[in-house]
């Protein structure tokens, strides 16, 4: 199916939700609100002439000071019987980012959610285990985040702090000719 | 002088000068420091630990085409049973309680070679995660420059370990 038809139908089901489709190139993406995001991925993988059985990336965007909503996350759908593409991007507000979390559709979704959570912040209700999984678990802020310094927060992470205080008590052990 | 004469137990006796007896050649006198460097520094056993994509350098140096044995150089498993660590790519700051932990748990004589732009000074990531130079963490012993090094430097990094060893002092003693 072509992807303009895909937009069709999304259309048809769902016309409150779709706020803007681009083309570019053949490549087509939808901006979609994110209340009902659950519901039409859902959609999206149990139509048998759509069939998106494949959640090929999810990942997050920060749109800070570009956009009036701050937040996007993109979903890259595609469908191995149908080979066809389509990416869907979400709204998500800046203040106390979060969106219904997608894992009951695709299960892949869940360390993707994840790494979006530890980068940006946004949460995913209903994830199974909300958790970061790049940086440390007590690690402060979400480094991917535009408004975030390049080199890290002034005060420096605890666990670093520890290892290098360990490399200054070790020194006096360290050989010297 | 230069008389071969055995003894009771079976032992060659040669007399170098009148009432002073040594035992007759295959005997080579050197100093315990040359004796101990020569044997550490000839079979440095490397700890197997390999951050980033100079560990790929790393494995093709230790692999047939370079052929790291044949200096006597075989990695290990385990810290315990090595004697030096090369700290290959980029120690981000999570993975260098566990980099110092490795170092912590290998036998002495110890050492550190930093392999890497990243290992060696941060690189082109100075950034929130990574730590600027492994040296901060813990003692280097050679540097090795290089995005990543050649199978070559490695060598050449290994080289100049083994003259730092050659020229160590006393550091078999319990003394220090």
């Amino acid at each position: 199916m072509e992807p303009l038809e895909i937009v069709e139908k999304i259309k048809e089901i769902f016309p409150a939700e779709l706020l803007d489709t681009k083309e570019f190139r053949g490549q087509v993406s939808i901006t979609l609100g994110k209340s009902r995001i659950l519901e039409i991925c859902g959609y999206l993988r149990d139509k048998p002439d759509l069939h998106f059985d494949y959640l090929v990336d999810l990942c997050g965007m920060d749109y800070l000071g570009k956009k009036e909503v701050r937040f996007e996350v993109v979903y890259n759908l595609y469908s191995m019987k149908h080979r066809h593409r389509i990416r869907l991007k979400a709204e998500v507000s800046g203040d106390g980012p979060a969106i219904d979390s997608v894992t009951p559709v695709w299960r892949g979704a869940d360390w993707h959610e994840r790494e979006v959570y530890d980068m940006f912040g946004i949460v995913f209700n209903g994830h199974p285990d909300l958790r970061r999984v790049l940086m440390p678990e007590n690690w402060e802020g979400h480094p991917l985040r535009k408004d975030y310094p390049l080199k890290g927060p002034e005060k420096e992470w605890q666990g670093f702090i520890e290892v290098l205080d360990k490399a200054e008590r070790f020194r006096e052990f360290e050989w010297h000719d | 002088m230069g008389l071969i004469t055995t003894d009771t137990t079976g032992n060659q006796l040669v007399e170098v000068e009148e009432g002073t007896v040594i035992m007759a050649p295959n005997i080579i006198i050197t100093s315990m420091d040359k004796l101990i460097n020569w044997s550490r520094r000839s079979s440095l056993w490397p700890m197997t630990f390999g951050l980033a994509c100079c560990a790929i350098e790393m494995m093709a140096t230790y692999a047939s085409h370079n052929d790291l044995d044949r200096m006597g150089i075989i990695p290990r498993g385990s810290p315990r049973q090595s004697d030096f660590m090369f700290v290959a790519g980029t120690v981000t700051k999570k993975m260098a309680q566990i980099v110092r932990r490795v170092y912590d748990q290998m036998p002495e004589p110890r050492y550190v070679i930093s392999v890497g732009s990243c290992a060696s000074s941060g690189g082109i990531f100075n950034t929130y995660s990574t730590v600027q130079g492994c040296d901060s963490i813990l003692p280097v012993d050679v540097y090795i420059p290089g995005c990543p090094p050649r199978p070559e430097a490695f060598i050449d990094g290994i080289i100049k370990l083994q003259e730092k060893i050659k020229h160590e002092h006393f550091r078999w003693s319990r003394w220090r």
